[in-house]
């Protein structure tokens, strides 16, 4: 079981969280003008990649905020959390030297 | 009796009597099942699964295989325990497994003279053709063959589970894991140390080597002393580490009163560790893997390290005539503890050549070497009788010369040690093959974690040591805590010739031209098995595991697996390292269902039960109860000897002739406030809301954004920014979250605030052309009248001066008031109405009846008229979708699939036959006679005999339903015949929704 930080209330064990996909995935602003194939990539494409992925996380057992994370999808660890809203960091900082 | 008078870690002041397969033996305290079976001389314990073989011990720890007994009977029983590891106490009654009807006469050894024809894959190649009568095999198969008997009746025991948190966790206490807790517990670091055995020590409790010039026992005992003496350090002996998950949490089974006779029982079986280790030290220890020769499973073939264990540990004397084969130094210690019990004659045979440097050690003991030789068979049935050997080449792969016979009646085998890497493994490290040691090791680590002693693969006692010291003290750094060095006790040195690998004896010709030689005695796997799946063309070690059932069971392998995938690299040509091992899953060694359920057992399972302030009334009124998520809902009120069928004809025409009521206090009730709460709901349900009238009600979809309904309820505005949202009963949480989500993501700047209020309200619904009359005569200060309080209104007044809401809403179609109070009140206030009620023969109605009644008005059930793949439109309902403002999911309704005009939609559906009620999810076709497969237009969603109809009503999803209205098709089923309907609409009942506006 993971130990996954809650930016709002510190480690957490991982069975206190749920998941919520891909973070940044902004909805439309004015849906009726957008394609269809724009609406569908909103609305079922993910980018499901092999590495660091952002993704959204919610405290769903403990505060219920939703919050952003950085986390490997190889290894599954936890790179960094950031609150909703919080500029995104970048992804190379985070791989760092290998 | 073959124990030795003296000796041994057995307590000779304390005799144990118990029964094996109905007979009585004694044994002493500190012994296993398996050590005072042998010292009973019983060398015939069990039959094998598949070809059953008669079968003694061979190991003495978790990788035994064959040792299994079914352990005390009815309630108490449990299946599959391994001797090996398995205390006796005074009264225990354990049998043999697999063995009817006895060990010593098994009518199912018919098998074993048939094994030529039963290869491995003889099942998956036979039996499932035709296909049909797999099933009749299946169940000869599992007659004949199998393990224990699972019990048949509750688990009269409970079991706990408990967290805890420390600094180092040290897994295993032989000489390596004790050094570790010594070094790291001087530092006051935490330190939980847990070994699966009786006992701590691990090996040193069988060793003859000394420590600080005193038996290695005894050092053992005295470092347990010290840890005993260390308040941070927590002793878990009895206890298997049986998995290693994630950031470093590892799960502990703790056996708390397994060892005790019955009646000493008290508190907990087992206690479920579920440990955060900051790090861990893995001294795990290894496992010796046999040579593989024929007949090596007769009894009396045994690993060279249990015969020591059970020489020394348990002082018994083994046999009269030993022969000890080998291809490492290992077994030279065996030889001589062979010789101290007593065994008059051991004979040492060598795979290697002359030059070992302990032969001269061993000879002078009076043990016989020969060298450069192989055990190529074993002679005797039941028991072994002599071992023939040949020559060997240098290389291992040939024999050769005349085969001399050795009679005896034990051979003790040793092909070197498989560091036991399953934990390491479990934690997502990466197993390493090392030539030099000829065995898989621990590779690339990814948790914080150290593996020591021989689970690294340092097998000599030095070495344990000051490995385990070394670990101790970083892991307890590593943690934070000033450890320094400690002194490593002085062992005995010992200079080692090399291993030389031989995982099996040669053949003259193929393995399966020879008797059988079995790898994985277990699921009696034999080398001629895996030589057959690589002819087969099985190439990857996990297919073949699969094919040969090689590594499965309830040693998963611990003994046979290593040298299964050496000699599929053998047969295959290949390298080990290239071969690979198969995937280490937790469960380390099995754990009962009752340890990792703990306490939340029983009819509640590990679901809570939410009950509605109304349960108790329902319970003493008769009410059968159905599962709604997680509430108890009343299903049907059978008067007596009333069927669910006549009772639900009874209820529903009660509601349409006078008055019924609802117990619908589970509906999920969610309070919206704040300014912005009206633009949040027009974002959320798919109608407009910001014009709703204060104290008015609207019904509204929930969409997610691929446009499919998710979920519908009435919403009342109770004020300008406040809303009362209702939800289905099953959709409550997950409403919350979906709404608690956008607030916080996507609308962080909407001012709203949201609170789950589900059982804060107890609601009765009345509801029935007598529900005016009713609910008037008892609740003040509301203006009944038709237009004063008109459909889809709420109004607050008080009943028995209690404040109440009143919701006039229907799910019925008739004349209905929602009676909301607080749910303290809620049993009172549902009897205030049933007593009202008296005059109109109220009559108290269930989920069955609310579901028919729905139904016939053509009302849907999120979740059982719809699947997730349906839009309001495709459910008709598409005035209730505002083509004026934006809501989630609105932009996927004019998708082109979603905007296509022949989707599957809701219609009704009646059968030509109006007593035919169909099965829900049963396929509609369009006409059976056409060419199969016959294109399936959809399905039967709801389904119900209608006592108001007179006949019966379905609702159903259908292609391009809305179009063929009137038309004729075709419900499957379930035995296999159709049934003709015509489709109808929805609503059966009432079509202008008259009764409901009166």
């Amino acid at each position: 079981m993971l130990i996954i930080e809650c930016p709002y209330c510190g480690q957490r064990d991982e069975s206190e969280f749920s998941y919520g996909g891909e973070a940044h995935n902004a909805r439309p602003l004015e849906p009726d003008t957008v394609t269809d194939q724009q609406w569908a990539d909103y609305v079922f494409c993910r980018a499901n990649p092999k590495g660091l992925h952002r993704e959204m996380w919610n405290h769903s057992a403990g505060c219920r905020r939703w919050f952003n994370a950085v986390r490997d999808t190889v290894t599954y660890k936890f790179k960094c959390v950031y609150k909703i809203g919080d500029p995104q960091p970048s992804l190379e900082q985070i791989e760092g030297p290998q | 009796m073959n124990r030795l008078s003296s000796g041994g870690r057995i307590d000779r002041s304390k005799p144990i009597s118990f029964s094996f397969d109905g007979k009585q033996y004694q044994g002493y305290q500190g012994d296993t099942i398996a050590s005072a079976l042998l010292a009973n001389g019983m060398r015939l314990i069990g039959r094998s699964w598949k070809y059953h073989r008669p079968r003694g011990s061979v190991g003495d720890g978790a990788e035994e295989p064959n040792a299994l007994f079914q352990v005390e009977q009815g309630a108490l029983t449990i299946p599959n325990v391994r001797g090996t590891q398995a205390q006796i106490y005074q009264g225990m009654v354990f049998n043999s497994t697999n063995a009817w009807p006895s060990v010593n006469f098994d009518v199912m050894s018919v098998f074993g003279a048939f094994s030529r024809f039963l290869p491995a894959g003889f099942y998956y190649k036979t039996f499932m053709w035709p296909k049909k009568f797999w099933m009749t095999y299946e169940h000869v198969i599992r007659q004949a063959s199998g393990l224990g008997e699972s019990p048949k009746q509750i688990d009269p025991d409970h079991y706990e589970k408990t967290n805890a948190h420390c600094d180092v966790l040290v897994v295993g206490a032989g000489p390596s894991g004790l050094m570790a807790a010594l070094a790291a517990g001087r530092s006051g670091a935490r330190v939980i140390i847990a070994d699966e055995q009786e006992e701590l020590g691990g090996r040193l409790l069988s060793s003859s080597a000394s420590i600080e010039s005193i038996g290695a026992s005894v050092w053992a005992e005295r470092a347990i002393d010290e840890l005993r003496q260390m308040p941070e350090v927590t002793i878990l002996p009895r206890a298997t580490v049986f998995g290693y998950h994630d950031a470093n949490f590892l799960t502990i089974a703790e056996r708390l009163t397994d060892h005790l006779a019955v009646s000493d029982r008290k508190g907990a079986r087992e206690r479920v560790w579920r440990v955060r280790a900051k790090q861990v030290v893995l001294a795990s220890g290894a496992h010796e893997r046999p040579i593989v020769f024929a007949n090596n499973d007769r009894p009396g073939v045994m690993l060279a390290s249990a015969v020591s264990t059970y020489a020394n540990r348990y002082a018994i004397k083994l046999a009269d005539r030993a022969v000890v084969f080998t291809n490492n130094d290992g077994a030279y210690q065996t030889a001589i503890d062979l010789k101290k019990s007593g065994v008059s004659e051991v004979t040492l045979v060598d795979s290697r050549a002359d030059g070992i440097i302990l032969a001269e050690a061993v000879k002078a003991t009076g043990v016989k070497v020969i060298n450069g030789c192989a055990i190529v068979n074993v002679l005797g049935k039941a028991k072994v009788i002599a071992a023939e050997i040949r020559n060997i080449s240098a290389d291992g792969k040939s024999i050769s010369g005349a085969i001399q016979r050795l009679d005896c009646d034990l051979v003790a085998t040793s092909g070197g040690w498989n560091p036991a890497i399953h934990l390491f493994s479990q934690s997502g490290g990466k197993a390493a093959w090392n030539d030099e040691k000829s065995c898989f090791e621990t590779g690339l680590v990814v948790q914080k974690q150290i593996s020591v002693g021989a689970a690294n693969a340092s097998f000599s006692l030095a070495d344990c040591l000051s490995e385990g010291a070394a670990a101790g003290i970083a892991a307890a750094q590593a943690a934070g805590f000033n450890a320094t060095d400690i002194s490593i006790p002085s062992s005995d040195q010992i200079e080692y010739t090399a291993l030389e690998p031989l995982w099996r004896v040669p053949t003259e010709g193929l393995p399966s031209r020879t008797a059988k030689a079995f790898v994985d005695p277990q699921n009696d796997v034999a080398v001629s098995d895996i030589y057959l799946a690589a002819r087969e063309g099985f190439e990857s070690i996990e297919h073949v595991k699969r094919y040969t059932a090689l590594g499965f069971g309830t040693d998963q392998g611990k003994m046979g697996n290593i040298s299964g995938m050496a000699i599929l690299s053998e047969a295959l040509g290949n390298k080990i390292s290239d071969t690979g091992t198969t995937t280490f899953r937790p469960n380390y060694t099995p754990v009962t269902f009752g340890a990792i359920a703990g306490p939340e057992i029983g009819s509640t399972l590990s679901d809570p039960v939410r009950k509605t302030a109304m349960h108790t009334w329902h319970q003493e009124n008769g009410a059968l109860f159905e599962d709604v998520g997680q509430w108890k809902r009343p299903w049907y009120f059978p008067h007596a000897h009333e069927t669910l069928d006549q009772a639900v004809d009874r209820e529903c025409l009660a509601v349409r002739n006078s008055v019924g009521i609802m117990d619908a206090s589970t509906l999920g009730k969610i309070e919206i406030s704040g300014k912005d709460s009206g633009d949040f709901l027009n974002m959320i349900y798919t109608n407009a809301w910001k014009k709703l009238g204060i104290n008015c009600a609207r019904y509204g979809f929930m969409l997610g954004e691929d446009g499919m309904v998710m979920d519908d309820g009435v919403t009342i505005r109770l004020d300008d920014n406040r809303y009362f949202m209702h939800t289905t009963t099953g959709g409550a949480a997950s409403v919350m979250g979906w709404m608690e989500l956008w607030l916080q993501t996507e609308w962080p700047e909407l001012e709203v605030y949201l609170t789950s209020v589900t059982d804060h309200w107890a609601t009765s619904a009345v509801a029935g052309p007598n529900s005016r009359k009713l609910v008037s005569s008892i609740i003040e200060g509301i203006d009944f009248d038709k237009d004063a309080f008109p459909f889809m209104a709420s109004r607050q007044g008080t009943l028995a001066g209690l404040p109440v809401r009143v919701n006039r809403i229907s799910f019925s179609g008739e004349l209905c008031y929602e009676v909301n109070v607080n749910a303290n009140h809620g049993r009172f206030v549902w009897e205030q109405l049933i007593a009202a009620g008296k005059p109109y023969d109220i009559t108290p109605y269930g989920t069955e009846t609310m579901h028919v009644l729905r139904a016939e008005k053509g009302y849907v059930i999120v979740g059982q008229d719809t699947d997730g793949s349906v839009t309001p439109i495709d459910l008709g309902m598409g005035w209730a979708v505002s083509k004026a403002k934006d809501f989630l999911g609105k932009r996927s309704l004019t998708r082109v699939d979603t905007a296509r005009q022949d989707r599957k939609q809701l219609v009704g559906l009646l059968t030509e036959d109006p007593k035919q009620v169909l099965q829900e999810g049963a396929q509609i076709v369009n006409q059976p006679s056409e060419k199969i497969p016959l294109p399936m237009l959809g399905h039967v969603t709801s389904s119900y005999h209608s006592a108001c109809a007179g006949r019966s009503i379905a609702l159903a999803l259908v292609k391009n339903g809305f179009q063929r209205q009137g038309e004729t098709i075709y419900v499957t089923t379930t035995d296999g015949k159709f049934v003709a309907a015509k489709i109808s609409s929805t609503v059966f009942i009432d079509p202008q929704g008259e009764k409901q506006n009166v």
